[in-house]
């Protein structure tokens, strides 16, 4: 089976493909640079991605404070993620890059703020 | 009358861009003015992601994008800002009204830039018969509902068009806990980056139909299902294939147009098929010193583009005024 993915490491966005038998690597090939063998054996054995996501804000300048993970996590706790995100609340003045979760889902990543928020 | 050397009409990334290479430029004395109660325009509701990868060399969220400049800009006191302020005439020989709230005001620019952005494509303008229930959006409204206020218009969504903004409305929904039933795309393939194609609807497996449309829109008070057909290679329906979505909202991602009323009141030319000014030159309107940019002058997939094409309509107004003194 040929599975056909653009490769996300750069903006030039390589179309890799990969040839796949039982889930097994066979090729990788459309890549530019060696970032593109990387990131295909990544969404092959353990897919990552950026979380990003809105909080609840009370007393705020704004309603919802946006937010996102600082390094990928893994494709299948995304779910469990937005879970997480709404038991926030956020009540304190927050600025960009600000730790709104600290350790996130004990996944060795940190849950930030991508906005400013006033009182 | 009040006058400035340059007013800017819109505090998107466009009209941010342009007002800084502006002052950079040598104008001194410039006047930003935008609706919204904040700077940034679309940004603000874009929380995903993947913008700024040209421009930045990293992957920031929309409103990460948009304090960039947002904190730029405020380092400069020659450019005033003024918020809330709706822009709601424009005269031929660069006079502006506009209101705030508690007043209305007039001022007279030297040079103009206008960076007013897009608005979505109706229902309408796609010609989709049947009821007019509630549960009806456009893409970008919804996203704002959820990213901005924080309400999830629906439960169980089909969504019409595969551009970004649809792919991307998928996956909020989905990860929202909302059913998405189906994005229906009229083309033979997926319009959006590849990116989006895998991230927002493959990894959730959310069902995909290219070659199909909507043929009509059922429910009473609110949307209960939708009709949907595959087409030929003339985007003609296939009959016997039509079959029914239960759903209780319809998310129409079908396009953008450049909101270019104002400058249309003017005088400047418009295209009439695409809302966009005529130009013979990039930001160029037919109006001498006043200028386009941004997603007002042509829909613009990335906004690195935006802002570096809005950097040379701020240098253009500068050599205007230069020319002009
Ligand atoms: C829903 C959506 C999702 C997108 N997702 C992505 C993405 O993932 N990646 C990417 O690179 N690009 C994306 N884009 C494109 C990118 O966001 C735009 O190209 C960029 O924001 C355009 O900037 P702009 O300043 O021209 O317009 P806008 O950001 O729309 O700014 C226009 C501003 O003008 C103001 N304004 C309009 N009329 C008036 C008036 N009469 N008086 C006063 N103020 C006025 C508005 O309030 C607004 O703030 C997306 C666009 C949309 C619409």
């Amino acid at each position: 089976m040929n599975k056909k993915i653009i490769c996300t490491q750069c903006p030039k966005g390589c179309v890799l493909t990969i040839d796949l038998q039982n889930n097994q690597i066979i090729s990788i090939t459309g890549n530019e640079c060696p970032k593109g063998q990387d990131y295909a054996n990544s969404e092959i054995k353990n897919p990552v991605r950026t979380f990003t996501s809105t909080v609840i804000t009370q007393g705020l300048s704004l309603r919802m404070l946006p937010v996102k993970t600082d390094k990928p996590i893994p494709k299948q706790k995304l779910l469990e993620a937005i879970n997480q995100v709404k038991k926030i609340r956020v009540c304190q003045p927050i600025k960009v890059n600000d730790i709104i979760a600290k350790n996130f889902l004990d996944l060795d990543v940190n849950l930030i703020a991508t906005r400013n928020i006033t009182s | 009358m009040i006058k400035k050397d340059l007013v800017i009409v819109g505090g998107g990334p466009a009209g941010m861009a342009a007002a800084i290479c502006a002052y950079e430029q040598g104008v001194k004395d410039i006047l930003l003015i935008e609706r919204d109660q904040y700077l940034g325009g679309i940004l603000n509701q874009c929380v995903h992601t993947g913008f700024g990868l040209d421009y930045f060399k990293q992957s920031l969220s929309g409103p990460e994008y948009a304090e960039r400049f947002i904190a730029k800009i405020k380092t400069i006191p020659q450019i005033e800002i003024s918020l809330q302020s709706f822009v709601v005439n424009l005269s031929s020989d660069k006079q502006l009204t506009y209101l705030k709230p508690g007043s209305l005001n007039q001022i007279q620019a030297k040079a103009l830039i206008m960076a007013t952005g897009c608005r979505e494509k109706t229902r309408e303008m796609i010609n989709i018969p049947g009821t007019r229930p509630a549960g009806i959006f456009s893409a970008g409204l919804a996203q704002k509902l959820i990213n901005i206020e924080g309400l999830l218009p629906g439960k169980k969504v089909i969504v019409v068009g595969s551009g970004d903004i649809g792919l991307i409305m998928a996956r909020r929904f989905f990860l929202e806990g909302a059913e998405v039933k189906a994005v229906v795309e009229i083309q033979t393939k997926c319009q959006g980056l590849i990116r989006n194609q895998v991230q927002c609807i493959e990894d959730f497996n959310i069902p995909f139909f290219c070659s199909h449309k909507i043929t009509k829109i059922n429910g009473n008070k609110r949307v209960e299902k939708v009709s949907v057909v595959k087409v030929d290679g003339d985007f003609k329906p296939i009959k016997e294939s039509q079959f029914d979505l239960e759903c209780d909202t319809v998310l129409l991602a079908v396009g953008l147009i450049p909101e270019n009323e104002l400058i249309e009141m003017a005088g400047a030319k418009i295209n009439k098929s695409t809302n966009a000014p005529v130009s013979e030159k990039l930001n160029k309107t037919t109006i001498s010193g006043l200028f386009v940019c941004g997603n007002a002058y042509k829909v613009y997939d990335l906004v690195d583009t935006v802002c570096r094409d809005s950097e040379t309509a701020g240098e253009q107004a500068a050599e205007y005024l230069k020319g002009i003194k």
